[in-house]
């Protein structure tokens, strides 16, 4: 078995299995560690397909800003509560059973899609040769062909950044609405 | 046995089901809110994908796209819930009904 696969069997294990934990577990604090574990798997795949710049990205922004953030909030809000109560909604079945059905519709629309994602006549793992200089061509085209979408990004950046400061701020005198 | 685009499609069909099965299923706002994390980089998986088999960049860059948004969506999403525990001492959704009659 080639390293190539080997790697992935491997990665998807762990993205697959620590999703399934950060979406079982009782403790919020291990949910958001189990999801770290889960992003750095992903990560690894990136690696994996030669998109190394994002692999990059998704290690410091994820990890090192969002998941930060998570755990920041967990550490505002009491977890101990948690402890005895239930960790899923009354609907519990009726939303599983919506989940299946929306995996099953996916699950028909990939089985019949598969046929047009493979490239015959070309190598067509992707990871092997694909994309040199991955962030000297992500950087071209992002302030080149995207310059206009990557400006509004940083206003809505902004935007979400002056949004959660004046959510979260606590208002003095009570008159605020 | 190559590993082809197929298998990364799959794996994130199977990200993109555990995210929605968590949104549906959990109380826990928090919860909820790395679920949504969960679907998003099931889609940042298949655009990487599409990416590396059509050996163009586009994918990845509107993959950056992707990560930014969820970063915005975190912070504002953080923001709301700890105004929602302020007033409401919960993180539990479906004690949230103001709007239930």
């Amino acid at each position: 078995m080639p390293i190539d696969t080997a790697l992935f069997y491997v990665l998807a294990a762990q993205v697959l299995g620590s999703a399934l934990m950060t979406i079982t577990r009782r403790n919020v604090v291990y949910a958001a560690v189990w999801l770290i574990s889960a992003l750095v798997g992903i990560a690894g795949l990136f690696l994996l397909q030669g998109a190394e710049f994002l692999a990059g990205v998704q290690i410091i922004v994820y990890i090192g800003g969002i998941m930060v953030l998570f755990l920041f909030v967990i550490m505002l809000v009491p977890v101990q509560e948690e402890a005895g109560q239930r960790r899923f909604s009354n609907q519990k079945w009726l939303a599983l059973a919506c989940a299946l059905g929306v995996f099953g519709m996916l699950g028909v629309i990939v089985a019949r899609g598969v046929g047009s994602l493979g490239h015959p006549g070309r190598a067509d793992p992707p990871g092997l040769g694909s994309l040199t200089e991955n962030s000297e061509s992500v950087g071209m085209v992002l302030f080149s062909e995207y310059l206009l979408p990557f400006e509004l990004a940083s206003i809505l950046l902004l935007v979400a950044i002056i949004g959660a400061i004046v959510m979260s701020k606590v208002r003095k005198g009570g008159a605020g609405g | 046995m190559e590993v082809t685009s197929t298998h990364y499609v799959v794996l994130s069909m199977l990200l993109l089901g555990i995210g929605v099965t968590g949104i549906l299923t959990r109380r826990n706002i928090l919860v909820l809110l790395m679920s949504v994390e969960l679907i998003l980089n099931a889609v940042n998986i298949n655009l990487v994908t599409f990416s590396a088999a059509q050996q163009q960049v586009h994918g990845q860059v509107f993959s950056i796209f992707v990560i930014t948004v969820a970063a915005a969506e975190a912070a504002v999403g953080l923001g709301i819930l700890i105004a929602l525990f302020r007033n409401k001492q919960t993180v539990h959704a479906d004690e949230i009904d103001l709007l239930r009659w």
